[in-house]
């Protein structure tokens, strides 16, 4: 056999054969199926019973995840470079004010579509059995969602970043028993959950770094981890939950 | 029919490859568990570090003559007011009592407003509007052995601290 001709073939991992059985396997044993259930519900996709909240979630973070890839080559996370870079993004480099935007909105989208569909789930009572324990994974895709919110706020570096991170550390501060100044706090300035965010006593260089690290990749491990948890949850309970 | 002894005898003792198979099965998961738990404390660990490189919290802040009567003046870079009033000094931590943001002096109409969240203090850093819970935090200011002042941001100090003049 020609070589090409067997490269070719090799994609088609239910065998090439050009009979009706192969056709049928090609279209419901391939990775798009894999993903996408090959059969759904009729009322499970009526548009008003999911208004697709929970899709489009999945879809602003896929948008987050490729322009924020793409914006890290232009960004450095140095106290003296970072809103320089910010700067150059929106005025210098082609198309980056697009990209800068596109990830911008698609963050804000998510912080809204993630807590309506959480509204959905509720109103349409998703979340009771045998889907409970989906629930409780949605409220770590929802926390990490607000928590990747939170350190992209300081990666430009500039007044809003910074003052909005002190008062987010600050309320860390008053954290019930991990904050150094919260009620029953039993750690330290230099041990409660205010330093370990910050890597010192004040926002700084060390600030920057970890909260780069934790938006870029510690963050956005554990949501698509969560996620792909979340999703074969779903799948494994019988698809989109349906009107009873 | 009685059953014979050894019968008996096998129903009831435990194999002694059971037993050594089970201690090994435990021990090795405590070896795994010991590994995990001192990786991850280690990660803990590793997110304080030994040394900060940040500004003193001690630091001189030039000739008492140099500070105008009334005047109150910011420490670029130390985030600390020194104030000279007629019987003398005191050092406020341009921290906000709310949530930590740092207020601006107004001169004209002798306030600190706070832009975060509104709270405002009077010149002696006692609040009277916005959020803030409590007085801005009065730090502790010394004359030093070469005659200039000397605040200290590790320690606060109350409202009727004074640095006599």
């Amino acid at each position: 056999m020609n070589i090409f001709v067997q490269m070719w073939r090799s994609i088609f991992r239910t065998g090439f054969s050009d009979s009706p059985v192969h056709r049928v396997f090609r279209v419901m044993g391939n990775f798009i199926f894999h993903l996408h259930p090959a059969r759904v519900s009729k009322e499970g996709i009526k548009i008003t019973h999911t208004f697709c909240l929970g899709g489009l979630s999945a879809f602003f973070f896929v948008v987050t995840a490729i322009t924020g890839g793409v914006l890290m080559i232009y960004y450095t996370p140095d106290v003296d470079k970072a809103y320089a870079n910010m700067l150059d993004l929106e005025n210098v480099v082609p198309f980056g004010m697009f990209m800068r935007n596109l990830h911008r909105y698609a963050a804000h989208a998510m912080v809204i579509v993630v807590p309506l569909h959480m509204l959905r789930v509720f109103l349409t009572s998703s979340y009771k059995s045998p889907r409970e324990f989906n629930w409780v994974i949605g409220v770590g895709l929802l926390l990490m969602t607000f928590l990747l919110s939170f350190t992209g706020y300081l990666l430009p570096w500039d007044q809003l970043s910074y003052w909005a991170v002190t008062v987010g550390t600050t309320m860390a501060e008053n954290t019930p028993i991990l904050g150094a100044k919260g009620p029953f706090s039993v750690l330290g300035p230099e041990t409660d959950v205010r330093f370990l965010t910050l890597g010192g006593t004040s926002i700084d260089q060390p600030t920057l770094i970890r909260f780069y690290f934790a938006h870029c990749i510690g963050l956005p491990g554990a949501l698509v981890g969560l996620m792909a948890l979340h999703f074969w949850r779903v799948r494994k309970a019988g698809g989109i939950s349906r009107p009873l | 029919m009685l059953k014979p002894l050894i019968d008996i005898h096998e129903e009831t003792a435990v194999p002694r490859r059971r037993v050594l198979g089970g201690v090994l099965f435990w021990a090795a998961w405590g070896v795994v568990a010991i590994l995990g738990g001192v990786l991850g404390a280690g990660m803990l660990r590793f997110l304080y570090p030994r040394a900060l490189y940040e500004a003193s919290k001690i630091f001189k802040a030039g000739r008492p003559e140099s500070y105008k009567v009334g005047s109150v003046n910011l420490v670029t870079g130390r985030g600390v007011w020194i104030v000279r009033e007629q019987e003398g000094f005191y050092a406020i931590l341009a921290k906000c009592t709310h949530l930590g943001c740092q207020p601006i002096w107004y001169e004209d109409q002798q306030v600190f407003k706070c832009p975060c969240h509104g709270s405002r203090f009077y010149k002696t850093g006692i609040n009277f509007a916005g959020p803030a819970p409590r007085p801005l935090d009065r730090l502790q200011i010394t004359l030093s052995s070469d005659g200039r002042l000397l605040v200290d941001k590790g320690k606060t100090v109350g409202m009727d601290y004074i640095l006599k003049a």
